[in-house]
């Protein structure tokens, strides 16, 4: 009823017209050229601009005039609205509103597509800059009025997949028109993401770095065809080119990721705007650092229902610190100067969106920058500013009407305008008529009492205290009250009815049960004393403290280097001086400054390592842990991509490998492909950000790979396409793709070689990232690890590399280097194995725990790794196992994790031994460090002290409590009556050489 | 053509598995000399260690044991060396898998959800060259046990040196394998590692399941039967009190349930496998005699916020409250790792387990959750000659050099084919350098 009534409304007074030049067969013109005058208000021009008992004069979809002195045309229909608040309406440039979520294609069961099968664009189906949203848009009602109903007016639509997804398109939520008026701008923004597209099976990229490099390649190919005159055509650059002045906006997902286009758009060049997941509070300093706007959803999870102690035991405290803590992130950003825009994107409604951002400033932020957010901000990202987000003369006559300030829980939102057109959500001249009140019918009394949302109210008759059956209802003004008095028979109703007009006191009509018609009254006895609900919904509760990095164990201050004194230590130097005894170490600054006897400084912090053991810390020179990713496996070539794109700083795994001794990891890209990715190497300084885990001084290294893993032997695949199925091919791989780095390196150096002028002329190269990195290795800039089994295969590669005249530095896992370890001492190749690993797969079953003895009898430098988050824990152990099999004396098996993995590094003038000058990565341990025995009980990195075994009680006390206050917060919220989410158990995939992002590489698991 | 490429690759992994059956060294023949091994650290199972001792050995059985012991026949001097009873491993899987990613040699699990009535022994290939590997570790002794499934099938103890499995099978039968309903059902991993699992909604049926078949089973085995159920009849043992059911569970509430059904069903040896969170309800494990075969420590915590050494410390603490307590190795690459068994000991031991104590998890522990702890798992007299020499500590790496290995007084071959690959490149390498 309300509804059509508001659109009969809508349409006689304010119908606008299509374009002027259209024909019209249904009528005679209609045009409306009056104004409206909404007086009395408090206007929000700008969220910095407030006047009070201000006009808002529009006329045509626009504003004309916003102030307290605005002369009123006298063909104005005026609106009062005292007492209420006018707001700019909202703004997301975040949605896909309008545009159907494409379908995904086909599934399991299909060979893996390696090619595009599209004509005349990129060579990538997850690049598709050429999608243009309003093409496919469709305008929604249903949703329109949702996100009107949560305060917006303007929403940027596209099509939310794809890696480059096209342009968006900047629309109006205006029914009363078609997208000729609401269509502000077709091609408004171009947009990013790290997702595949859906509609795509091409498999490349497949993770998270490869996406990431896809970016960049894509890019730089831009860049290279606009500054070139070509031939060919590539549609996608063309569209992209064309698109490339307007907002660049990527989806980037979680705090890390975001971090990841902070890096891309330094490389590149490009101010992207970048949409987040929420979760940024947790690396606020990087995030600062990066300079980046950002755009955030306020998808604040709901609380854990930890009503069942067994099944609230597989939260993890992660989760919960998450869900207490996660409504703090736009205060965060706000108190740290980000610059942001809010987006009801990723909630589960859009109906928790105005009650999540009301949440976001009970929990400390400031309403102007809220609404600057929500108005301003992205008017100006979009360069809008004149007609969006603001309510200045000439702006768009988008805005909302609200009983009061917008952030204030109680607060009504009454209608939202957009172009001129009235949209009511609320009944403007609603009345409030929850209260006690004294009901008077035809001469009886009985207590009438209103509750619940004022919107909704309940009612409750009672008759000398006795409780009445009730049926009520209270709509539009109008109240219907059914009740059965006492003493009459169940069936038995007085039905009244009546128009409120007043909430002190009102009367009406109605019938008794037999019929007769009565009159009847309410006086209020007592006004309304409840709240609206929702302010008991953004209630604050306690939050916890946010911890680097913020999950368990994480440190609650950012760890520094301190100047220590290790006294009386039994020191394995690994230099000549050998495993001394009775020796002080000095470490400041970060450094190791002296080892001797007797040492002091005054200064120092004294650790008393009577009876223990000092090493230098342990090198894992083939892991995976703190990585999010691992296999670029779409393709057999990935010399692209960056293990230091995916670092995850977060991973416990890290503060775990400290407790067992390890200081240096080398992550490297996975055996997906033959030529992998390129490896991060890092110092395990928990707590810090991903960047500043790389080892700077480390050099350049790439993964290769053969054998099983590669030609997918193991994989499941029925039919497998991808090259090489065989070792053969495995060759046949590197030798093609290091003839073309050759190749491509001759055309760059003739093109280097020519002057300014001929260089103007003639096209220059492309820049290929994938034969960047092969040249790399070509002019021994970067070092090979190359994971191997067989002694055919480990000999192949040594000859391709003499071939190409490059080395291969190091061969991991290598379980048959024992077989060729003469012919890998004359290559100058070292090994990097397991210490006893076999029998897991066919080309293992020659593997032996001897092979680390016999490899270093042959003059290899070798060094034993894990693989394994778990046993990269226990390095140590592994070490001793050397000295079981094949007898290695104790000092030189415990090289094998530190010094020579150090050496395999290029790393080894830095850490590896206990030499002055050398970093303070260094480990103290209860026992010698080869024993089973052996506990870590410090560990440094720098000078820091990142582990210690006397502070890990109080560490999981805190954690027990921690969690404990959280459970009670929990039941809290949930005894509140606010919505709960039941118990999700998290489990973190552990990442091995074979682990893939995305399945559908492979039908079956793998091991 | 791509049929041919994977006939030819069938044809090769065929050819492989042969060739994995040639083991180094023949099983060691019956004793018939005695033996007597002096000077040794005797670490005798139960907790403590004799110094200095003389064990004496005849047909197979320990005649005599102590510091003040006259040797006889043979004489082994192991002067600063130790003995120890031959370790046992618990829940193993050797012999039954040879290669895990080559499909044609694993032999583990069988299809069904209850088939109680596959039996480990008579797939345990005693040639396998995993299976030889283990000895030159102490490993001498092993429960071979099936996967897959609810009831997984009746596992068998097996010594590790013999010519075929009915010479190595030591107790043909001696349990029921079970894998308790799970608690979480595992989601899918997703993008970029992510994924979780959720409550199993299964469970209680599944537990249901497990219940109706033991409950069937128990009257099908108190009667006369009118035709034979090889399921029902598979699990007789279990309620006559001569087989033992051994259940994976490592919640509390798994745990709580597994010994609910089974009081009430009246099985009376009950083992947990796992059991993580026993360390809660050690006082209910404790009254039903309940032990619990902890798995291997080498593993990581159970969740994020778990202490980092959890799985170091879980044996000690669950000794430290009174139970008799294994280790079980299963898990990736379980078969190659059983080699690695005193070393999990080891690792017990250096967070909160005495060392005697640890020794006794793989020793006389495992040997009583075997039922096998009347003729082994220690060293004292009367019990089989089952042990070894080892020049230092076995749960040490560094010291864990074996010398000598006896299974029922028969002196055991310490070679192996990946011993043999060792010593022929290292005479290789060796001669390179003359």
């Amino acid at each position: 009823m309300r509804k059509l009534l508001t659109f009969l409304l809508l349409s006689f007074v304010f119908g606008l017209q299509a374009q002027d030049y259209f024909p019209k067969d249904d009528g005679v013109h209609d045009v409306n050229t009056n104004y409206t005058a909404l007086t009395h208000a408090t206007i929000y021009v700008s969220p910095s601009q407030v006047i009070t008992d201000a006009t808002l004069l529009i006329q045509k979809g626009k504003v004309v005039a916003a102030g307290t002195s605005v002369n009123i045309p006298a063909n104005s229909v005026v609106v009062d609205l005292k007492g209420k608040f006018i707001y700019p309406s909202f703004i997301d440039l975040y949605t896909d509103f309008g545009i159907d979520k494409p379908k995904a294609q086909g599934g399991f069961g299909r060979s893996v597509q390696y090619d595009s099968k599209k004509d005349g664009f990129y060579w990538n189906e997850h690049i598709k800059p050429e999608t243009e949203g309003y093409q496919s848009f469709k305008y929604d009602d249903k949703k329109a009025k949702e996100l009107r109903e949560a305060g917006f007016g303007t929403v940027l639509t596209h099509l939310q997949d794809g890696v480059a997804r096209g342009t968006g398109a900047l629309v109006t939520l205006n029914d009363a028109d078609n997208n000729n008026t609401r269509i502000l701008q077709a091609d408004a923004a171009q947009f990013f993401g790290f997702s595949r597209s859906v509609t795509s099976q091409q498999s490349y990229p497949s993770s998270q770095m490869g996406m990431t490099s896809l970016i960049r390649q894509f890019t730089y190919d831009a860049n290279w065809y606009q500054n070139n005159k070509h031939d060919k055509k590539d549609l996608s650059i063309e569209a992209y080119l064309k698109n490339k002045n307007l907002p660049q906006i990527f989806d980037a997902g979680d705090k890390l990721k975001v971090l990841n286009v902070a890096k891309l758009s330094k490389e590149l060049g490009i101010s992207y705007v970048v949409k987040s997941n929420g979760n940024e509070f947790e690396r606020i300093d990087e995030i600062v650092k990066s300079g980046l706007s950002l755009i955030v959803p306020v998808n604040f999870p709901e609380a854990y229902d930890v009503s069942d102690p067994l099944m609230a035991s597989i939260v993890s405290l992660e989760d919960l610190r998450f869900w207490n803590q996660a409504p703090t992130n736009p205060a965060v950003l706000a108190k740290n100067g980000i610059k942001f825009t809010l987006t009801a994107s990723d909630l589960k409604s859009t109906k928790n969106f105005l009650e999540n951002v009301r949440k976001a400033v009970e929990y400390g932020l400031d309403k102007t920058i809220a609404l600057e957010a929500l108005t301003t901000r992205p008017a100006s990202i979009l360069g809008k500013s004149n007609e969006l987000g603001t309510l200045k003369n000439g702006a768009l006559a988008n805005f909302i009407i609200t009983s009061g300030d917008i952030f204030d829980g109680k607060t009504i939102l009454y209608e939202n305008w957009v172009q001129g057109q009235r949209n009511t959500i609320n009944d403007l001249n609603f009345i409030d008529i929850r209260g006690a009140y004294e009901l008077t019918v035809d001469g009886t009394n009985y207590k009438l009492k209103i509750t619940g949302e004022s919107f909704k109210p309940k009612a409750e008759v009672t008759q000398d205290s006795t409780k009445l059956a009730t049926k009520f209802d209270y709509d539009n003004g109008w109240l219907n009250l059914l009740f059965n008095p006492s003493g009459l028979k169940e069936t038995a109703y007085i039905r009244l009815y009546g128009k409120v007009s007043q909430s002190d006191n009102f009367t009406g009509k109605g019938q008794l049960e037999n019929g007769n018609e009565i009159v009847w009254s309410a006086k209020q006895t007592e006004p309304n004393k409840e709240k609206e609900n929702d302010d008991r919904k953004t209630k604050k509760t306690e939050v916890v403290a946010v911890s680097f990095p913020n999950v368990p164990y994480g440190f609650t201050e950012k760890q520094k280097a301190q100047t220590v004194l290790f006294k009386n230590a039994t020191v394995w130097t690994n230099e000549s001086e050998g495993i001394l005894k009775n020796t002080d170490v000095l470490v400041k600054d970060g450094k190791i400054v002296k080892v001797g006897a007797n040492l002091s400084d005054p200064t120092a912090k004294i650790v008393d390592a009577t009876g223990k053991h000092l090493t230098s810390g342990i090198i894992d020179e083939h892991s995976h842990i703190g990585l999010s990713s691992v296999n670029e496996g779409g393709s057999n070539s990935s010399a692209e991509v960056q293990m230091e794109d995916v670092i995850n700083s977060e991973d416990v795994n890290l503060y775990r490998n400290l407790a067992g001794g390890v200081t240096i990891s080398q992550l490297l890209h996975g055996s997906a492909n033959p030529i992998g990715g390129r490896s991060a190497i890092i110092k395990l300084k928990w707590g810090e950000a991903p960047e500043d885990l790389v080892f700077k001084a480390a050099p350049k290294f790439i993964k290769f790979a053969l054998g099983e893993n590669v030609k997918q032997s193991n994989w499941g695949i029925a039919n497998p396409t991808r090259f090489p199925q065989s070792r053969m091919g495995v060759e046949q791989v590197y030798v093609d793709y290091f003839t073309r780095a050759q190749e491509y390196e001759a055309k760059w150096k003739t093109y280097n070689k020519l002057s300014a002028k001929e260089k103007q002329r003639t096209p220059s190269p492309r820049y290929d990232m994938e034969m960047q990195t092969l040249v790399e290795i070509l002019n021994g800039e970067r070092f090979i690890t190359c994971h191997s089994y067989v002694q055919s295969e480990i000999n192949m590669m040594m000859k391709v590399g003499d071939q190409f005249g490059f080395k291969v530095n190091t061969f991991t896992h290598i379980l048959e280097g024992y077989k060729v370890a003469d012919k890998m001492a004359t290559h100058g190749a070292g090994g990097s194995t397991f210490s006893d690993w076999w029998s897991y797969k066919y080309e293992v079953k020659d593997a032996i725990p001897y092979n680390g003895a016999l490899m270093r009898q042959a003059g290899v430098v070798v060094a034993f790794n894990s693989d394994d988050a778990e046993m990269s824990r226990r390095l140590n152990q592994e070490a001793g196992k050397a000295v079981k099999y094949g007898d290695v004396s104790e000092e030189e098996a415990w090289k094998f994790v530190t010094l020579n993995p150090a050496k395999l590094l290029h790393i080894d003038n830095r850490v590896g031994s206990v030499k002055v000058g050398k970093d303070a990565d260094l480990v103290l341990w209860t026992d010698n460090p080869l024993s089973v025995y052996a506990k870590v009980e410090k560990n440094m990195i720098d000078g820091t002290f990142y582990f210690e075994l006397d502070k890990q009680d109080d560490i999981l006390k805190n954690i027990s409590a921690e969690r404990n206050k959280l459970i009670n917060l929990s039941i809290e919220a949930k005894n509140k009556g606010l919505k709960t989410q039941a118990p999700k158990k998290k489990e973190k995939e552990l990442l091995h050489c074979d682990s893939l992002d995305y399945e559908f590489l492979t039908q079956t698991e793998s091991k | 053509m791509k049929k041919i490429f994977y006939s030819t690759l069938f044809a090769f992994g065929l050819f492989g598995y042969q060739a994995e059956a040639q083991p180094s060294d023949p099983p060691a023949k019956t004793q018939t000399e005695t033996i007597s091994i002096t000077g040794a650290t005797a670490h005798i199972g139960n907790g403590t260690v004799i110094p200095n001792a003389t064990i004496v050995f005849e047909n197979g059985k320990i005649t005599q044991i102590g510091a003040n012991v006259a040797p006889t026949g043979k004489v082994i001097d192991a002067k600063g060396k130790h003995v120890y009873p031959g370790f046992i491993s618990a829940n193993s899987t050797l012999g039954l898998v040879e290669i895990d990613a080559v499909r044609a040699t694993d032999d583990e699990a069988e299809i069904g959800l209850i088939t109680p009535n596959v039996r480990s022994m008579i797939a345990y290939n005693a040639e396998s060259r995993v299976v030889e590997s283990m000895r030159p570790n102490g490993v001498l002794i092993a429960q071979v046990a099936p996967r897959g499934g609810l009831i997984t099938g009746t596992s068998s103890i097996m010594q590790l040196d013999a010519w075929n499995w009915e010479d190595a099978a030591y107790k043909k039968d001696d349990a029921i394998h079970a894998n308790w309903p799970a608690l979480f059902r595992r989601t899918r991993f997703g993008f970029g590692g992510g994924g979780g699992s959720e409550p199993n909604k299964e469970y209680d049926n599944q537990v249901a399941k497990l219940k109706e078949f033991l409950t069937q089973a128990k009257a099908y085995n108190a009667g006369k039967p009118e035709v034979e159920n090889l399921l029902f009849k598979a699990t007789k043992g279990l309620f006559e009190g001569t087989q033992s059911l051994f259940v994976n569970a490592d919640y509390e509430k798994q745990i709580v349930d597994a010994i609910q059904l089974t009081k009430e069903l009246g099985i009376a040896k009950v083992v947990i496998i796992g059991g993580r969170e026993s360390y809660k309800i050690a006082d209910l494990l404790k009254a039903n005699n309940v032990a619990v075969l902890v798995s291997r420590p080498h593993a990581l915590p159970a969740s994020e916020e778990e202490d980092v050494y959890m799985p170091y410390k879980l044996a000690g603490i669950l000794v430290h409250q009174g139970l008799l307590v294994g280790i079980e190795n299963s898990g990736q690459m379980e078969r190659m790792n059983t080699r690695n068994l005193p070393f999990y000991a080891g690792t017990f031991a250096a967070y909160g387990l005495e060392k005697e104590e640890a020794v006794k998890l793989i020793t006389l522990n495992n040997a009583k959750i075997l039922g096998i702890d009347q003729t082994l798992g220690t060293l004292e007299v009367g019990k089989d000659a089952t042990l070894f020499v080892s020049e230092g500590d076995a749960l040490d790496m560094r010291t864990n050099k074996i010398s000598h290995g006896f299974i029922q007084g028969r002196d055991i071959s310490l070679n192996s084919y990946q011993k043999d690959l060792y010593l022929r490149y290292k005479e290789k390498y060796e001669s390179q350098k003359k």
